[in-house]
């Protein structure tokens, strides 16, 4: 769960290029220790050598990368493409069994109540997950970023829900989420009615379907907006005082300041968040497991997927949902590739 | 210096290395035996269990592989790698029926018993409706060690008398006692997170549909789509309108605890719900008297049947010690080791014969209903259906349960007893 490096270091590097373009100043090679600048230290300096030691590095680079590369093509790639190919089969049984069934699988998804409730739950799941982090996030971040004291302990503890696992929230949230009334009222329930608060006493997420799995989103939020303002306060605090100082001058009040100048400076890092987020939020698995255990009215394609393998033996159509599950997060992750990977190119 | 360090360190390693390679030397006298018995009176019974073998088989080394969790997912989990990968261990717990059926010996991964249960005689000891719920084509798979009760409704007695309710033998004297109990404040029945509402589901149809219509749907002679079934399932939404509205988010023993605690009046739970009632509070129980703090009967519809589900040991094909491995199944299947396990755990023997002095009040009951009742298997708990049809069930129950639409909930049963039946 924690952010591929490259996202953050990818982003540093586009925003200081982009404003060394700004101040007129031809772009440098940074000074901290980027993967782009450990790289090109090296390059160059084995430029000005002669071929028998550039070859040797060359040779020893690819050794080192070379155990890392046949692990991910056997456990990555390999396990992929037999995964691809239990979904194609009539496997459910204990036993192995691959003989080839088509797109059968995929074509009893389609038809599947079950799975159909998956992708509601998971659509509004995401959709509130992801709107409400960035808020919050963004929100926490432009706080932060007064310069106020004790800026480190708040940030500090904005980011401790991150260090807990999904589990133990899941856990947690549950008994606050407690639905029981009357004499056994308890959790946030008992808090509400203590301070008078009772119309907002509910049934959390054993609200009727489909809302039920907005209040599974709760706890999520609860657990990443830190992240999130992590992320903004980084961008945030990359960008260059000189502009502020600008703005100033220019008689920008702060509101305008942010609106107009550094928010749309932060469109990266959104980007890089809804990317992050939204492949936690298409695979989420435990909290909805500690949460609601096997509540259908909650499930999502991860839980049906191990229900469905494990419980009932049926391999074939838990290899498709995977399958659906690996095309849905490639959706979303891999033109953000080929876009990042664009932009290193143009340095 | 540096090169010194190295070279110790490379030389440590290789040793460590070596001295893991030299320890796995087969004993010649060993059996591994695979559960999911790690807590609680499970583990206790098979401590129990262990002590009658040791006694029994003292050259044998007895190899505990239980694995934690999940009420058996993960053991199953873990079995059906190892399975898998050619890898079984001697003896593995299972519940008897069709969970074995289904997924073991349609996967071709055990032995038949018979000629063990002909020489030990467990034919005769065994209630006969037994015999065929755990035996495919006339071999049985599996020997019994303890039986539980699905089919047992659990009652507050004060409660019922402060109200004036008498205990209802059918599902209309039901519904009527639930308009009195809902009147006076409390909630007539009481029911925990999914898998207790297929537990209420399989009780209800049983009782509407007596013991041959329910064993026939089960064996391929019923038919889900006949007018009995759906005046069962629709029984069985008018009773769901009485439960407790926060039941998914309860555990069984949640739900047990609102009719000790007189906030519900009926609660229908398999007889481990008695270890729950009558444990020691010590041990996270509620140390109620039997038949004072609670009371039990049959659930409406269903006197005269036992519904039950049993924890079975089986025999691995080309299992790496079979001697051992029947050595283990003689005391699973003995009177000493069954009145050793059974007792401590909270349920009865699989035997007839078993000492009724050991066991506390229900359990006496139980196994006096044992030796007569008709005997059906329980859904839920594995003896009836093989695993992909029960998960079926299930998803077309968990649907059922968020639109309560019964010709829908009729249609995927049909459907997934066609497609996935035994």
């Amino acid at each position: 769960m924690s952010p591929p490096l490259f996202l953050l270091t990818a982003h540093a590097a586009r925003r200081r290029r982009i404003f060394s373009r700004i101040r007129g100043i031809p772009p440098q090679v940074p000074m901290s220790s980027t993967l782009s600048a450990s790289g090109s230290r090296s390059l160059s300096a084995a430029q000005s050598t002669p071929h028998p030691r550039r070859n040797r590095d060359q040779r020893i680079a690819i050794l080192v990368v070379l155990p890392s590369i046949i692990a991910t093509a056997i456990f990555v790639y390999g396990f992929i493409g037999w995964t691809l190919r239990v979904s194609l089969s009539n496997w459910t049984g204990l036993m192995p069994d691959y003989s080839f069934a088509g797109l059968r699988q995929y074509i009893e998804l389609a038809r599947d109540p079950r799975f159909a409730i998956d992708i509601r739950n998971t659509a509004i799941f995401t959709v509130l997950f992801l709107v409400s982090c960035l808020a919050i996030g963004l929100f926490l971040a432009i706080l932060l970023d007064q310069r106020v004291r004790g800026e480190n302990v708040f940030r500090s503890i904005f980011l401790f829900p991150m260090a807990v696992s999904f589990i133990v929230t899941g856990v947690a949230w549950r008994w606050l989420m407690n639905s029981a009334t009357g004499t056994r009222i308890s959790g946030l329930n008992l808090l509400f009615h203590q301070l008078g608060l009772d119309p907002l006493i509910n049934n959390w997420h054993l609200t009727d379907p489909p809302w039920g799995i907005a209040f599974i989103a709760l706890p999520a939020v609860w657990q990443m907006s830190g992240f999130t303002m992590a992320l903004y306060l980084g961008g945030l605090r990359a960008i260059s005082d000189d502009l502020r100082e600008a703005a100033r001058v220019d008689g920008a009040s702060e509101f305008q300041t942010y609106r107009y100048i550094l928010l749309p400076l932060l469109r990266p890092i959104t980007l890089s968040a809804v990317i992050i987020l939204g492949h936690i939020s298409l695979k989420i698995f435990d909290l909805i497991v500690a949460i609601s255990q096997n509540n259908i009215a909650l499930d999502v394609p991860a839980v049906y997927m191990w229900r469905t393998t494990f419980d009932g033996n049926n391999y074939g159509q838990g290899a498709a949902i995977g399958i659906l599950m690996l095309l849905t997060v490639a959706l979303l992750i891999v033109p953000y590739l080929f876009y990042s990977m664009r932009s290193q190119e143009e340095m | 210096m540096v090169r010194k360090v190295f070279l110790a360190v490379a030389i440590l390693s290789g040793a460590l290395l070596l001295g893991a390679c030299a320890g796995a030397q087969p004993a010649a006298d060993q059996v591994e035996i695979f559960s999911w018995w790690t807590g609680g009176g499970e583990a206790a019974g098979l401590e129990a269990m262990l002590g009658v073998f040791a006694n029994d088989f003292p050259n044998v080394e007895f190899i505990n592989s239980a694995v934690a969790g999940g009420a058996g997912t993960n053991a199953r989990a873990v079995l059906a790698s190892r399975l898998q990968a050619g890898d079984p261990p001697d003896s593995w717990q299972a519940h008897a029926g069709q969970e074995i059926i289904g997924t073991y010996v349609a996967a071709n991964q055990i032995e038949p018993l018979n000629s063990l249960f002909d020489e030990e005689g467990w034919i005769d000891v065994m209630p006969e409706t037994l015999i065929p719920l755990i035996s495919k084509d006339g071999n049985i798979y599996s020997v019994p060690v303890n039986i539980h009760r699905a089919n047992v409704m659990w009652t507050n007695p004060a409660l019922l008398a402060e109200l004036g309710v008498a205990v209802p033998t059918n599902w209309d004297e039901f519904l009527a006692a639930c308009e009195t109990i809902e009147a006076a404040g409390k909630i007539c029945l009481s029911m925990g997170e999914q898998w207790t509402a297929m537990h209420l589901m399989e009780v209800v149809l049983l009782g509407q549909l007596g013991p041959d219509g329910y064993s026939a749907l089960w064996d391929g002679t019923g038919d889900w789509g006949s007018a009995d079934v759906t005046a069962a399932l629709e029984t069985y939404t008018q009773v769901l309108q009485h439960v407790n509205s926060d039941a998914s988010g309860l555990t069984w023993q949640d739900a047990s605890q609102l009719v000790a605690n007189g906030d519900a009046a009926f609660n229908i739970m398999g007889d481990w719900a008695d270890g729950y009632f009558s444990g020691t509070t010590a041990g996270g129980n509620l140390g109620l008297v039997p038949g004072e703090g609670y009371g039990w009967a049959p659930p409406p519809g269903t006197d005269g049947t036992f519904q039950f589900l049993s924890d079975s040991f089986t025999l691995a094909k080309n299992a790496p010690h079979a001697q051992g491995a029947l050595d283990w199944l003689k005391v699973a299947g003995s009177k000493a080791g069954q009145e050793a396990f059974n007792p401590v755990k909270g349920s009865i023997c699989a035997r007839t014969d078993c000492d009724k002095s050991l066991f506390n009040a229900y359990l006496q009951t139980a196994m006096a209903d044992w030796s007569t009742d008709t005997v059906v298997g329980s859904l839920t708990h594995g003896v009836t259906a093989n695993d992909t049809w029960k998960n079926e069930i299930n998803t077309a129950l968990g649907l059922f349960l968020t639109n309560s639409d019964v010709a829908a909930f009729q249609a995927a049963l049909v459907s997934a007893a066609s497609t996935y039946g035994n």
